[in-house]
């Protein structure tokens, strides 16, 4: 992938904590060698590339540099070195006005415990960004008014943020973070201080949400089925390095390292493998019968593939047209686990 | 663990061993005293250093070759502009806009609602009664004298304060040059800072408002400092993302989110305002204080129990109000609400105000009340404390004799019979104890410079009192805070009377002891010990109830009985927390020696009040000095040693 269809993309970024100078960076840095300095690396040597359109999840566990990471492509922090590229311009290169003017007007963040203004109603803190860039009071709370419908909070306007939940914090954090229609939204561990039930309905609500505003979004979470559920690539990272970034599917059936293959093994395969996955050239067996579609799970056909006798399943592509033959025992080790 | 106990053992056992040998070498000059060459006794006078005559030369310099007069000058005529302003409005003395004085019915009224506004219908009783009350009693001049003051002052003090603040917060240079001088400036003793006042301003009202302006600078300063760095970085960062310059980030997102702690500041700036204004009464500053000052010095005990009481409710009122404010949370009103709902409080203040006006319009007696009108209870004041004289003078009396003879007398001619070099050996070895060599020097650092300061002797007397009275708070304080930590409930109740005490003027306190024991050394101590005992109350039931509920837990379920309890768990967890209240303890002693200076002591207080009456910078500040030394040693020595039992317990839990 070039760097044109890219609305994000990083070379060799490193984000280095310590005191005085910073030492060399190559490749072939290690973190030992800078723990021995009494620096510690919490991005080391990350390039990335996200497409126009693609929403990216970055997970790891605390500490691994996720948060690091999404904090230099929006430069809340200055990389230690490598460059950052935002729609093809170094963003390191950026003066400061040149860095505000692409904040109002292309990016938006949704942050973990919210970072709501605690002096300011629900409408206020959403009009903030229209405020900061200097739109006329009318208009911004007419944008406003209407950002915090879209997110279920019609009626909420007047309250300040401790009169809300959590839940509803995290709303306004989001409509926030849209009111600037950004071409770009991060969301950094946005679901993680809500409980489970708040944090399944926000999932939803941010489909919902996604499927309307067609961005660009990168995604930290530390929640593998949140990854799983949202993402179109997932990156792993550890220790600041990305282990691998590939689609859900990749990275559970064809892990990249014994640490991403640990990280997924407690996954329910059938609900992350798409029966497409599966499909290999028909070669001129013959295909008759009920056929599955590609785009569904293994974990949303499997009544099907169980009830089925036949060894070769037919898989068809969105289009209608023949895909190819899904194995139906290799379907069946994964739904069920491989045989004892 | 282990590690890091192999490493540390020996260094603390050379720690232990270097300060028993200088305890031993202290111990050895003190019983040689009689043997010792007179050198080593007392330091001798060509060795003092005429640190007075150097700031003098400083002063002189800066007042008449740097024109820093006409500076102060033209602060100090903006500054009086403002007072002349209040001063009309509030007691209507004859100067612009000649509109006042605002009727005393219109002013209660107006406290009252704000007191509603902020903290509900007590505040509001509170808040009006306060100012009925000095109106009735006669008092409505005085208190408007010390009010229109403190309503200049606060504001400046608060700008000033935030300005420094934001600068030190920008600027790590400035926090680092800012940071000893707050120090410094927070264990001056109040007389320190009125001298040079009175040398570039003069006294009066104008010398008393630009000298509280000073004094209460900085807790803002520091409240300013704290507030900023304690932000949350994702407010900042969202307001970064938001796209906002630098300049909309200071003003639109870090400040208002510092809101609670700057209304601390704010507090704090109110608090030690109205301390110092009442104090400023010795430069010419009219109002309660000097009222106070004059009934006080003359013994009317009934007025100056009056005029104290008044102090005291304003004191209360106003911490409770800019508390109040400093708490409260924003809340929504209802969509659509009408103006009139959405601004209840302004309304009904319209209103009031209003009637007010049409009230005194109708008789003088609304607008103002003659001091023949006013209420007194001094009469029966007076018969009360006389009754209570007759029966309780043979103790007290038996009680002042006792303390002068056998402990007062002996322990000061003890203290002042300790050899200069004992003494210096003494406190190295203590320094040596508690944080090894630096901790040493450090305190070297502050008793020697007050050795050659030439004000041993009443460095001594000073400290002698202090001692004698932080003892005394130690055997009262402590006990009660044990028993009182004892229910929750009654630790709640203790903390709050504890929180009001702390919010009283240290003046205050003279009035019930010079009550009983007369003008006397014993008087002095024993207001001290009352004053010195709040913080050490205050840190002991703090420090019990600070201990982990499931370390106490635990105890119980190993059998502990309550007394195990408390010596084994409760009290060695406790311990340094304790110690930062015996610290305060010192403070709030020093303080009160100081000012106590005028009921007759002979210590370093006695000469600062000297300095003052003669406005002598050089001396003053030498005298300042001193005093703010003696604390600065007390907080280095106590400070070192709770944060050493603090890393002990923190590394003895993991």
């Amino acid at each position: 992938m070039s760097d044109q269809d890219s609305v994000i993309s990083c070379h060799n970024l490193w984000k280095v904590f310590g005191p005085g100078r910073m030492p060399d960076l190559g490749p072939a840095t290690t973190a030992e060698e800078l723990r021995a300095s009494g620096h510690i690396a919490a991005v080391r040597n990350v390039s990335l590339s996200i497409k126009r359109g693609e929403m990216l999840v970055v997970m790891g566990l605390s500490g691994s540099g996720k948060s690091t990471l999404v904090r230099c492509f929006a430069r809340l922090l200055d990389a230690t070195s490598g460059a950052v590229m935002v729609e093809g311009r170094d963003i390191g290169a950026m003066t400061e006005p040149e860095l505000i003017d692409l904040r109002r007007r292309k990016m938006g963040m949704v942050f973990q415990s919210f970072g709501l203004l605690p002096h300011r109603t629900a409408l206020e803190n959403v009009a903030f960004p229209l405020e900061m860039r200097g739109q006329d009071r009318n208009s911004r709370i007419a944008r406003a008014t209407e950002m915090l419908s879209l997110v279920g909070l019609k009626g909420r306007e007047g309250y300040f943020p401790h009169e809300l939940s959590g839940g509803q914090q995290q709303r306004v954090g989001i409509a926030r973070s849209l009111a600037v229609e950004p071409d770009i939204w991060f969301l950094d561990e946005p679901f993680s201080a809500l409980d489970p039930l708040i944090r399944r309905e926000m999932q939803d609500e941010f489909l919902r949400l996604k499927a309307m505003v067609a961005k660009t979004i990168v995604f930290i979470t530390h929640d593998f089925d949140e990854a799983i559920r949202l993402a179109d690539r997932i990156a792993i990272m550890k220790d600041g390095a990305v282990e691998q970034c590939d689609t859900p599917e990749r990275i559970v059936m064809a892990p990249a390292t014994e640490y991403v293959a640990k990280f997924t093994s407690a996954i329910d395969r059938a609900r992350v493998v798409r029966a497409g996955a599966l499909a290999r050239p028909a070669r001129g067996q013959s295909v008759e019968g009920g056929a599955l579609p590609a785009q569904a799970t293994l974990h949303e056909i499997a009544r099907q593939v169980v009830s089925d006798p036949r060894p070769h399943l037919p898989v068809t592509a969105a289009d209608g047209g023949l895909l190819g033959l899904m194995d139906r025992a290799e379907a069946l080790d994964i739904i069920l686990g491989p045989a004892a | 663990m282990t590690v890091v106990s192999l490493h540390a053992a020996p260094a603390a056992f050379d720690q232990r061993r270097t300060a028993q040998a200088l305890l031993l070498l202290a111990a050895l000059l003190t019983v040689g005293r009689n043997v010792l060459p007179d050198q080593l006794a007392r330091l001798p006078e060509a060795m003092v250093i005429p640190f007075a005559h150097w700031i003098n030369a400083v002063f002189a310099f800066l007042r008449d070759d740097l024109g820093l007069m006409s500076l102060t000058r033209a602060f100090s005529d903006m500054v009086e502009f403002c007072l002349d302003v209040t001063a009309n409005l509030l007691y209507g003395k004859a100067r612009w806009p000649r509109v006042g004085p605002i009727p005393w019915v219109v002013i209660a009224a107006t406290a009252a609602t704000v007191g509603h506004a902020l903290g509900g219908r007590r505040l509001a009783v509170l808040a009006g009664g306060t100012f009925v009350w000095i109106a009735l009693m006669g008092q409505w001049q005085w208190a408007m004298e010390t009010l229109s003051v403190i309503v200049v002052a606060a504001p400046f003090s608060v700008l000033l304060g935030l300005a420094l603040g934001t600068l030190a917060w920008r600027f790590r240079a400035a926090e680092r040059v800012l940071n000893p001088l707050l120090n410094i400036a927070q264990s001056l003793p109040h007389f320190a800072y009125m001298i040079p006042v009175v040398v570039f301003i003069g006294v009066g009202p104008k010398a008393g408002a630009i000298v509280t302006i000073i004094f209460s600078v900085p807790p803002m300063i520091r409240l300013t400092l704290l507030g900023l760095r304690s932000v949350p970085p994702e407010i900042i960062e969202s307001g970064k993302m938001s796209g906002a310059t630098r300049w909309q980030l200071m003003t639109r997102v870090r400040l208002p989110a510092a809101r609670t702690e700057l209304l601390i500041g704010v507090n704090q700036v109110i608090m030690q305002s109205l301390a110092m204004v009442v104090l400023a009464s010795f430069i010419g500053m009219p109002g309660l204080g000097q009222k106070l000052l004059q009934l006080l010095q003359a013994l009317k005990i009934g007025l100056s129990f009056e005029i104290g009481l008044t102090i005291v409710l304003l004191a209360i009122l106003l911490d409770r109000m800019s508390k109040a404010w400093a708490y409260r949370q924003p809340v929504h009103h209802a969509q659509g609400a009408a103006w009139v709902r959405r601004h209840p409080h302004l309304v009904v203040w319209l209103g009031l105000t209003a009637v007010g006006f049409a009230l005194a319009a109708l008789h003088p007696f609304f607008a103002e009340i003659e001091r023949k009108q006013a209420l007194s209870l001094a009469g029966p004041i007076d018969a009360g404390v006389d009754a209570l004289l007759t029966v309780i003078a043979p103790v007290a009396e038996w009680l002042r004799w006792f303390l002068i003879t056998w402990v007062l007398i002996p322990l000061r001619d003890a203290f002042l019979w300790l050899p200069t070099t004992a003494v210096l050996v003494f406190v190295a070895a203590i320094g040596w104890r508690v944080g090894g060599r630096r901790s040493a020097l450090v305190c070297l650092g502050f008793v020697l410079p007050i050795a050659l300061s030439g004000w041993w002797d009443r460095a001594m007397i000073t400290v002698y009192m202090v001692t004698v009275s932080v003892v005394l708070a130690l055997l009262i304080g402590v006990p009660l805070g044990l028993v009182a930590a004892a229910r929750p409930q009654r630790a709640a109740r203790m903390l709050l009377l504890c929180d009001t005490m702390q919010t009283f003027p240290s003046f205050i306190y003279l009035i019930p002891v010079i009550m009983l024991f007369g003008v006397n050394d014993v008087a002095v101590i024993a207001a001290v010990v009352v004053f010195a005992t709040v913080p050490i109350l205050r840190y002991t039931i703090e420090g019990l109830r600070g201990v982990p509920p499931e370390l106490v837990e635990a105890a119980e379920m190993s059998g502990a009985s309550r007394g195990q309890m408390l010596r084994h768990v409760k009290l060695p967890l406790a311990v340094p927390t304790l110690l930062v209240g015996a610290n305060q303890s010192i403070m709030f002693s020093l303080f009160m020696v100081i000012i106590a200076a005028f009921i007759g002591t002979q210590d370093l207080g006695q000469e600062m009040q000297r300095a003052l009456s003669s406005a002598d910078v050089g001396k003053g500040l030498v005298l300042g000095f001193a005093v703010a030394f003696i604390g600065l040693l007390a907080d280095h020595v106590l400070l070192t040693w709770s944060r050493g039992r603090v890393a002990l317990l923190s590394s003895r839990a993991t």
